[in-house]
């Protein structure tokens, strides 16, 4: 198993510095994951020998990028199981495509007294595009809400969901607790009464497999760099019934059909939304990002992340003072807490100088943390590059963080 | 003593230290030993923005000199902005402003001194010249 994750460890550069003279420990994965030898060398090698503009270059170079770039596409496509890769979208990020799909979306749907429903786990990211559509659409939010272990209350869902209901938009796993919400059963309780699902997944994508035929959902939304590949690039999953019935969302070169001073036709799925020179380099990062999971495979990387997880509740849980924030039944290998009197910033200052990285503060959901009463937490989030003596030196980090404030 | 004089007490008293555990040690012990403010002037208007932690600083005009009480939430944060008083309290809008903030380096404090949410220690070096640019402004106005 150790020799496993050594060679595991050893496709990562990054994890074999020291911090404040210390081997590093990389706990900061739900923010964003580091990138494997593989990714970094697709796209040093795309600038190297490989770089042209996309889409309509006669020359040699050009369509071969097209080729490579649209290959990633597919390799997405199969990658969710979408039944066809026009339902792809590359964006910049989850953010990106959440705020393409509220304005598209709410451009051709959503109008006065019509209600969206989110979920009190939300990230910023899927609270305020939404909030700007109500506040342009005179719309209003409607807001699942949550018990104190970090599960949505579907009972409460269900009575949210009513013919004024436009969307719901909920992420697939909690960025601050970790929780991994219900969300084909919350997708066929909306679809039960015709209402479309945006499923944030920005978390989701790096703990285990997504199909997104099978969850039946209509958008879901994802960031490469979540998933060990490279920042600045993600997409957007769309039904194609939908992505063809929403305006464009941004304009410019590649996504029309034909221009004239008077009037603009639109090109087809996906480039309709494909404003601009696309970020090529960094979209076959993420495809080779996509081939280093299948690489590592599912079941290795469930079983670790499971493992690693259980470790880190079972040793956190057992510090006199230490409150684990988010206890669902399910949970992604992320874990937030807090130390008993001491301030999160404090504790994270501290632990920082013991070469482990955590992330401390409301972590982008600060109506979560209002629910929860607390104005934030000290999290750390597994890959399945990390082992349990990385956790141990988190435990002991959490030990002198005790001693020197209290 | 100067502002000067301050910095460079602050500086020997850090150069001292051998290993990060006593810095923050010490700072942990400013911190905790940073005079009360009193609770009426830890309010809203007082809050500085861009701290992972809240901090309260409030000011005082009184003779010509400039005088600063704050609080924090988190102990660490209270022992810089302790540095932060000891070195700007009881001086001139003059001094304050002319003051160079280079010492955090030197200390090792620069870490702290990232421009997004850290501790938000250049907002409260910010919000204690502002403080002195208001009074400065005032003065004139009379």
């Amino acid at each position: 198993m150790n020799s496993l994750i050594d060679n595991i460890r050893s496709d990562f550069p990054i994890l074999l510095q020291s911090v404040h003279g210390k081997p590093l420990a990389y706990f900061d994965n739900a923010a964003t994951t580091q990138k494997p030898n593989s990714v970094i060398e697709a796209i040093s090698q795309f600038y190297t020998v490989a770089n042209s503009n996309v889409h309509r270059g006669v020359h040699l170079m050009s369509q071969q990028a097209t080729q490579a770039y649209e290959a990633v596409r597919q390799k997405i496509a199969g990658f969710l199981n979408a039944a066809s890769s026009a339902e792809i979208i590359f964006t910049r990020g989850t953010t990106e495509s959440i705020n393409l799909v509220a304005f598209s979306f709410g451009e051709a749907f959503i109008k006065e007294g019509d209600e969206i429903i989110i979920s009190t786990l939300e990230h910023h990211s899927n609270i305020v595009p939404w909030q700007q559509v109500c506040l342009r659409k005179k719309a209003s939010l409607r807001v699942i809400p949550m018990f104190d272990n970090g599960e949505l209350d579907l009972d409460a869902y269900r009575q949210l969901l009513n013919p004024r209901t436009r969307i719901v938009a909920v992420n697939h796993i909690s960025n601050s607790l970790g929780t991994i919400n219900p969300i084909k059963e919350m997708i066929s309780l909306a679809h039960e009464k015709g209402i479309p699902v945006l499923i944030d997944g920005a978390q989701g994508l790096s703990h285990g497999p997504v199909d997104v035929q099978e969850l039946g959902c209509d958008f879901y939304t994802f960031s490469a760099h979540k998933m060990y590949g490279p920042m600045g690039i993600g997409g957007l999953y769309g039904r194609k019934e939908l992505l063809e019935q929403i305006p464009p969302y941004q304009c410019g070169g590649e996504m029309i059909e034909k221009v004239t001073f008077e009037k603009t036709t639109f090109n087809e799925l996906p480039y309709k939304f494909e404003a601009g020179t696309p970020n090529v380099a960094d979209a076959i990062g993420m495809g080779a990002a996509i081939d280093y999971l299948g690489k590592i495979g599912w079941d290795f990387i469930r079983k670790q992340e499971a493992d690693l997880l259980d470790y880190a509740t079972d040793k956190l849980s057992a510090i006199k003072g230490v409150r684990i924030i988010g206890t669902a039944a399910h949970k992604a290998s992320i874990i937030s807490f807090i130390i008993n009197n001491i301030h999160f910033f404090d504790a994270g200052t501290i632990i920082d100088q013991c070469g482990v990285a955590v992330r401390t503060g409301n972590h982008c959901t600060q109506p979560l943390m209002d629910r929860l009463g607390i104005l934030g937490t000290i999290r750390a989030s597994f890959s399945f590059y990390n082992t349990r003596e990385e956790i141990d030196r988190l435990v002991e980090a959490v030990g002198k963080v005790k001693e020197l404030f209290n | 003593m100067t502002i000067k004089e301050t910095i460079q007490e602050i500086i020997s008293e850090f150069s001292s230290f051998d290993d990060w555990m006593e810095k923050y040690n010490y700072l942990i012990e400013m911190g905790k030993s940073l005079p009360v403010i009193n609770e009426k002037y830890k309010i809203d208007s007082n809050l500085i923005t861009g701290c992972q932690s809240r901090v309260w600083l409030h000011s005082e005009y009184k003779d010509g000199l400039i005088f600063f009480t704050a609080d924090s939430d988190a102990v660490i944060t209270k022992g810089i902005v302790n540095l932060l008083i000891r070195v700007f309290s009881g001086h001139t809008a003059d001094e304050i402003l002319s003051a160079e903030t280079e010492f955090l380096d030197a200390i090792g404090l620069k870490d702290h001194l990232s421009p997004t949410r850290s501790n938000g220690l250049l907002s409260m070096i910010k919000q204690i010249k502002l403080f002195a640019l208001a009074y400065k402004a005032q003065q004139k106005a009379v």
